[in-house]
This record gives C-alpha cells, sequence and structure tokens, in this order.
C-alpha cells in the first residue's frame, strides 16, 4: 500500500499545485502539496496516492549505484 | 524504466549474494531480519530473495500490511458505514475484499447496492464531494505515514474549498510504535530490521534510533532486489561490526530528515491515539484520529456508529502471521479453504499480505523451495 513510484515531470497544472508525470508512456496528475522542495520539468518524484512526495536525487542515485558498480567489479566483496 | 530497471540487474544482484554469503559465513548463530513493509513482503517473494539467501538468514514479515492490520471491529464499522443510503463510501481497491465478522465485504455489500466507490487518493474522494453535494462522501483512510499525510492534505483541501460533506473514516497507523513492541517479542527475536522505504521517506532515519539503541540493525531499504539485497549486506555487516547507526540503503527515496512538510501536514490534522491493531491488540500512540479542530471531518464523530459485535474466524491465524510468530502455511486455512478468490483473513486479501505473497509464489517464500500448500 505504500508503494510509490517514480516519475518525471512533463507539465504543471493549476498554477503548478499539480504536476502532469509520466512512468512508463502512462500520464497522471499528482498533488506537489506535500514536497518540501522545488522541481523543475525531468525532475523524477516519488508519487503516493495521487501526491509526489519526494525529489529523487539523480546525482546520488547515480553515484550510489556507481559506487555498488565498482564495488562488485573489484569484487571488493 | 528508469530508477527501476537499474535495480534489477542481475549483474548487481550476484555481486550481492556474493557478499551476503561471505559475510554469513562468519556469523556465530543464525540470524532474523523482519521486514515490517507490505511491499517489501511481496517484493521478497516475487523475486525469489528466500531461496537465494544462505540458511542462516531467516527473513521473517511483520505488520506493514495496512489492510492486515486494520481491525476487525474497524471492518464491521466500515461495513455498516458503507451501508448507509445517504452515504457514498470511497475506498482504496485493497480494502474491498476484507471479511467482516459476519461474512460480508465491502464488495459484496456493493454487489447488493450500497454506494462504494474505489479510489486512488483522497483527492479524489474530495473531487466525490463535489460532484454529490447532496449526498455525504466518507473516506476510509488506512495506511503508514506514507499515505496520512496525502488524507491529511486532502482534508485541508476540503476545509479551504468549504466541503461539508467529505469526512474521513480514520483507521491509520503508525510503523515505530509497533516495531518497539516486536523488538521485545522474546519468541522472534528479530536482529535486524529492514525499515519501510516510503514510510522512512516521510519520518526520517532519526525515527529508527530506539532500535540500534537496543544493538539490533536497521537499515532503511528499497523494494527491487538490488535494494533488498544490499539492505540484507548492510544489516549483516552492522551485525558483524557492531551497530552504529540507522543506514539508509534507500538513498534515492529518503532523506535523513525525512519530509518535515509533509510530517507538519499530518500533525496538523492528526494527533496520536492508542488504536486497536489486528492480532496486536490495543497499542499506546499507535495511530492517529482526527485533532478536535478538524472534528466536522470526522466519521466516528458525525455518525452514530452503533456497537457491532465484532469476530474475526475462529480459525484465521492473521494475529500470528503478522507478528512473525508463524508462517502462513502453518495455519490449517492456508491455501485449502483460504485463497486469494476466497479470503478468510486479510493478510490473504490484500496484495501485500503474507499469506497472499506465500501463495501466489509459493515455490519463491519457502527457504528450501518447498510448496507450502498452495
Amino acid at each position: 500500500m505504500c508503494i510509490s513510484f517514480p516519475g518525471r515531470i512533463v507539465a504543471f497544472k493549476d498554477d503548478n499545485c499539480l504536476a502532469v508525470i509520466e512512468i512508463g508512456g502512462t500520464k497522471r496528475e499528482v498533488s506537489l502539496d506535500l514536497l518540501d522542495e522545488a522541481v523543475t520539468i525531468d525532475d523524477y518524484l516519488l508519487c503516493h496516492a495521487g501526491f509526489a512526495i519526494h525529489k529523487i536525487d539523480t546525482e546520488e542515485a547515480q553515484k550510489s549505484l556507481a559506487l555498488l558498480q565498482e564495488i562488485i567489479d573489484n569484487e571488493i566483496y | 524504466m528508469k530508477y527501476i530497471d537499474e535495480y534489477r540487474s542481475p549483474e548487481l544482484v550476484r555481486g550481492l549474494l556474493q557478499k551476503i554469503r561471505k559475510t554469513a559465513a562468519k556469523l556465530v548463530k543464525p540470524i532474523t531480519i523482519m521486514e515490517v513493509c507490505g511491499s517489501h513482503t511481496t517484493a521478497i517473494s516475487r523475486f525469489g530473495i528466500r531461496q537465494l539467501l544462505p540458511d542462516n538468514i531467516h527473513l521473517v514479515s511483520g505488520p506493514g500490511c495496512p489492510v492486515c492490520v486494520t481491525s476487525i471491529e474497524d471492518i464491521d464499522q466500515a461495513l455498516w458505514l458503507a451501508a448507509q443510503p445517504e452515504i457514498i463510501f470511497a475506498s482504496y481497491g485493497d480494502l474491498l475484499r476484507v471479511p467482516g465478522s459476519h461474512g460480508n465485504s465491502l464488495e459484496k455489500i456493493r454487489a447488493a447496492g450500497a454506494q462504494i466507490k474505489t479510489v486512488h487518493s483522497a483527492l479524489d474522494a474530495v473531487a466525490l464531494a463535489q460532484a454529490h453535494p447532496e449526498q455525504k462522501i466518507v473516506f476510509m483512510g488506512i495506511g503508514f505515514e506514507t499515505t496520512s499525510p496525502t488524507v491529511a492534505a486532502a482534508v485541508l483541501q476540503a476545509k479551504k474549498l468549504g466541503i461539508t460533506n467529505f469526512f474521513i473514516f480514520c483507521s491509520h497507523k503508525l510503523m515505530p510504535p509497533v516495531m518497539h513492541l516486536l523488538l521485545a517479542e522474546e519468541k522472534i527475536a528479530i536482529d535486524g530490521f529492514l525499515c519501510p522505504g516510503h514510510v522512512s521517506t516521510i519520518i526520517g532515519a532519526t525515527a529508527y534510533d530506539f532500535i540500534i539503541k537496543t544493538d539490533r540493525a536497521a537499515v532503511i531499504t528499497g523494494f527491487e532486489p538490488v535494494d533488498i539485497l544490499e539492505g540484507i549486506a548492510l544489516i549483516l555487516e552492522e551485525l558483524t561490526n557492531g551497530v552504529t547507526e540507522v543506514k539508509i540503503q534507500y538513498q534515492r527515496g529518503v532523506k535523513e530528515a525525512g519530509n518535515p512538510k509533509a510530517r507538519a501536514i499530518m500533525n496538523e490534522v492528526f494527533a496520536p491515539a492508542t488504536v486497536n491493531w489486528r492480532g496486536l491488540g490495543k497499542i499506546p500512540e499507535s495511530g492517529l484520529i482526527l485533532k478536535e479542530k478538524f472534528a466536522a471531518f470526522d466519521a466516528r464523530r458525525h455518525f452514530s456508529i452503533p456497537e457491532i459485535s465484532s469476530q474475526a474466524h475462529h480459525a484465521c491465524r492473521c494475529g500470528e502471521v503478522l507478528r512473525g510468530l508463524i508462517e502462513p502455511s502453518e495455519c490449517n486455512l492456508f491455501g485449502t479453504i483460504c485463497t486469494p478468490a476466497n479470503p478468510f483473513g486479510p493478510c490473504m486479501v490484500s496484495n501485500e499480505g503474507c499469506c497472499a505473497a506465500f501463495f501466489r509464489y509459493p515455490m519463491a517464500s519457502h527457504p528450501k523451495g518447498i510448496s507450502c500448500g498452495a
């Protein structure tokens, strides 16, 4: 039930209170009322029950994935 | 899909498994890890993670499926509300098939004429209230900290719009108090928690400090196979090197401080209260009620819900499943007369219920890959 999915912002509506997000080719509208930071087009949001609840830190995500890959490639594990 | 596919990489999974096996070989005794979140329970079964782990790592499921922990009393009261002619009852789809005391469910009474709408968001219920001013819309609020801010925001919106025919039947629950209770459960002796990813998006990492104070590991974990295996690897690392902090594996989805704005909105509308959990009984300060200021939106205050004598099916062992005391296959009803098509208990109803996950993925749910009756 706590499922959230990562969607990319493609547009804003209603005085920037709503974002249109796209996930896997499907578009949905989510409220930005619960979000605590500014967002722009192409940002990724975690969305749950009609609301965006988190802006994904793209850089952090790429960095930690690359680190994991590096650790595994070098068999540090 | 971005942020999903990368976390299903077979190469990363293989690497993490190697790491887990190496560290697990150093353990002096077998360990038990509890996943508290229903989405974790489903993912672990779906991706066959139990089967991949060494024998000395035991995964147990906890009470993190909101539908499953909703008390039979709340289900019976919801059924009463939904049957009232002046009410349109709005609910997440997951709840519709949960049986009440007398064999009814929202789905069954809807077939008999009750006005029940499936919604994906509390905002859909606010829109229903606007579209049907002559009717009273009751939205059943269930879920943990991920969901309750969305319902709080819907209440604030209804207030702003001057809507007076929108009510919440509040059955929201909080995650840390129940985890606190489970830590003391000697029969399961939890060594570490895979902490719920999206609850933590809201409450942050410090909310779990009480776990590490007992030298048990706590790792906030995402929902894809790479996430879950990395979460388990981090728990092993903590347990072998000494528990020092709440770790965040799910960095792309969780900030150390959580989402303070969402928490402020939740705290504006709701207050903590002692509530009844299925299988766990009353737990102090473990649920939410609407604050006095929002009493006009509270279905429990607005409607005179009668006393209903509630009784779950006598042979249903969902309560023990929810506490991690038994596996679903140890219940006589599981897979025999209780199936997803004909559920007797909530853990078989919800997609995130432990029984449903074990039934749907029988080979993957058992550590030895033995079918458990399904």
